[in-house]
């Protein structure tokens, strides 16, 4: 009984200090959505209008007719028109343009000829994604008036599940939910303790009978109902700007969040305690949310990566979520078939919180 | 144990690496009085306070707080004392109100008398116009009035109070001391460090720490009366040419200079310690009166912090 009305005074203290703060009530609502506007609008891997110069040595009617399905394509620009090859080499050193289209003199018979290939196609490789874009387009068919050669049969097509028009945001957004909630979640606890520390209230706070798990549990427990905000405001915001949607159930996808926000909060109340000043735990936030970025599937593929780095990304909390995000807004998925990354996610909070708990002792020494 | 004994502290010791933060130390504390602790800054002071209420475990020693034996029972001793930290500890960014609230919700004030408590100590610690205003923004004698009053809200036992006025005016010391008056008069132990000897002079109880070692513990008046030297003023035209005069005898202790005064401490085992300034004085031909007078607090802290066979000028 005393101990719950404990408890409630240090949360009210939270939440009271939280309102009066306004750099930390300004990230609660900053940070999300200007990730997402970020993130929505700036990254998109599905790459239009590549400008691109076309040298057409050969200029007869069926070049032309590649050249007018080229543009077609809409993955190119075609912006210029050049006479010769080295033109085309010269732009792209200089950047002006990212593909260049030589075509050469004897194309028409080139066409017919199945052991050479008709066209040139030259990719900026500096840039990575353009790389893999221009790949799409030797897959273009070419089904020319003339004839000549029939369409050729395809040995695999590509049926993109749960994101046909393939766009980016869909695949962005349940990804960055989990960003957004280490980087708040982790940042927010980290300084949580050391602030008081710092600030000397640790002193007295440790000399009334207020109890360490209290403390701890008194601090939380504000911050889950934040992250829970945070989440309906990136779901609203996903939803009504880049129509991400949620197929699966939205209280699994909130019990799933519950979850992450608590290993993560229990995550920065370790950092917390075992750090000494506030710019100590920001460092401490910065050395998991760069991984938490780069290693967990959020921007790369997870298969791809080194193994090290898969086992890295592993023991991230992130890593987790996102395979929760993407299974339950997009394949529609169920807890009950996520049952791997959630009983991790539980027991990194409670091996987190207990370890928080045995480094926070009510003594100085 | 003795019920008389508030504080009961025996070979008490603290070590930080090879530092000897205190060492050794013997506390008696009576209940309902003052007892002070004075010392230079990193005497000890602080360490032990903090081993007192439980922070910090000590490496050597037992202490018996309240009948309560420390660090082990720490925990049951928490609600019968208030703790005022050197540093300002309470929340900046909560009101005065706020505050005591918060304080009174932690030490589970009863619920019913919580607003006529705390409106009692913002008239006792004149606070009233600051009810509403941030701690943060008021000023060093407001701020370590509301410590005071956050310290004293549940009616503790004992008030262990770690240099409360370091940080301000003398008109609000005078007041702070007022109010310790009243509150061990009503019956409270309380135990606070201070390197004021005006402060300490007010205690009912002193004990002196030097690098972590009592060098004397008892009443000021009786302190003073137990030296060991005999204390000489000398009032000089030139005091800088009377003090180098005088550090050169061998049997002076010690030349402090407040002022245009000296004072000179000698051993009360020499005999005629007037004849020996004088004399020693109109050697190096310098004007000066001299007199016996009593010894200060201060004089006391010189004598007994003094190194054997060291001499302070």
């Amino acid at each position: 009984m005393k101990s719950l009305s404990r408890l409630m005074a240090v949360m009210r203290k939270e939440v009271r200090q939280m309102r009066r703060d306004r750099l930390t009530a300004a990230m609660i609502v900053g940070i999300p959505v200007m990730q997402l506007l970020l993130f929505g609008y700036a990254i998109n891997t599905d790459v239009r209008n590549l400008v691109t110069a076309i040298a057409d040595e050969a200029n007869t009617h069926l070049s032309r007719q590649f050249v007018a399905e080229l543009g077609a394509t809409q993955v190119t620009n075609i912006r210029y028109r050049v006479g010769s090859t080295a033109e085309l080499e010269r732009m792209m050193q200089s950047g002006e343009i990212s593909i260049g289209v030589a075509i050469p003199r004897d194309f028409d018979r080139r066409v017919t000829d199945k052991t050479r290939a008709a066209v040139h196609l030259l990719v900026d490789g500096s840039d990575p994604t353009i790389g893999g874009i221009a790949n799409q387009l030797r897959e273009m068919s070419i089904a020319f008036a003339t004839g000549a050669t029939p369409p050729k049969q395809r040995l695999i097509e590509v049926r993109p599940y749960y994101n046909p028009e393939r766009r980016t945001p869909i695949n962005i957004i349940p990804g960055l939910m989990g960003v957004i909630l280490t980087m708040t979640m982790l940042m927010f606890t980290a300084v949580a303790v050391v602030r008081e520390r710092e600030r000397g209230n640790l002193e007295l706070l440790i000399n009334t009978p207020v109890t360490s798990a209290e403390l701890m549990i008194g601090k939380v427990v504000p911050y889950i109902a934040i992250g829970l905000v945070q989440l309906a405001l990136i779901l609203v915001v996903g939803r009504l700007l880049f129509d991400v949607p949620v197929r699966g159930s939205i209280i699994d996808l909130y019990l799933a969040a519950g979850l992450f926000i608590a290993a993560n909060l229990a995550l920065g109340l370790f950092f917390s305690t075992a750090v000494k000043t506030q710019f100590q735990a920001m460092q401490a936030t910065f050395f998991v949310l760069m991984p938490s970025i780069l290693l967990s599937g959020f921007v790369f593929p997870f298969d791809g990566m080194p193994i090290i780095a898969q086992y890295i990304g592993e023991a991230l909390p992130i890593t987790h979520f996102i395979r929760i995000t993407r299974g339950i807004m997009l394949r529609e998925a169920s807890l009950g078939d996520l049952t791997g990354p959630l009983i991790y996610l539980g027991t990194f909070a409670v091996v987190a919180t207990t370890a928080a708990a045995l480094r926070f002792s009510k003594r100085l020494d | 144990m003795n019920s008389e004994l508030a504080i009961r502290a025996r070979g008490l010791s603290k070590h930080f690496g090879s530092l000897r933060a205190v060492d050794r130390l013997d506390l008696d504390v009576p209940r309902a009085s003052i007892y002070g602790f004075l010392g230079p800054n990193g005497s000890g002071k602080s360490t032990t306070i903090r081993m007192l209420c439980g922070l910090l475990t000590p490496t050597e020693g037992s202490a018996d707080v309240l009948g309560l034996d420390v660090p082990g029972r720490a925990n049951e001793l928490k609600p019968k004392i208030g703790y005022m930290t050197q540093r300002f500890s309470l929340f900046g960014d909560m009101t005065v109100a706020e505050n005591l609230e918060f304080i009174a919700e932690i030490y589970s004030y009863p619920s019913g008398q919580r607003d006529s408590r705390i409106d009692e100590l913002l008239g006792k610690y004149d606070l009233v116009e600051q009810r509403k205003q941030f701690a943060g923004t008021m000023s060093g004698g407001q701020r370590q009035r509301l410590a005071l009053a956050c310290a004293v809200l549940h009616h503790p036992e004992l008030l262990l109070l770690d240099e409360p006025t370091s940080a301000v005016d003398p008109q609000s010391r005078r007041d702070f001391w007022a109010n310790l008056f009243r509150l061990a008069e009503a019956g409270t132990t309380i135990l606070v460090s201070t390197h004021y000897m005006d402060e300490a002079e007010r205690c009912h109880r002193l004990a002196i720490l030097d690098h972590g070692v009592k060098v004397a513990d008892g009443a000021p008046q009786e302190l003073q009366l137990n030296t060991g030297m005999t204390v000489v003023e000398v009032l000089a035209d030139d005091p800088y040419q009377a003090q180098s005069a005088l550090i050169r005898i061998p049997l002076v202790a010690s030349v402090t200079q407040l002022g245009v005064r000296l004072r000179v401490l000698i051993p009360e085992s020499v005999d005629d310690a007037l004849g020996l300034t004088n004399t020693s004085l109109q050697k190096h031909k310098v004007t000066a009166q001299s007199r016996i007078v009593p010894a200060s607090l201060e004089d006391v802290f010189v004598a007994v912090t003094m190194k054997p066979g060291q001499r302070a000028a």
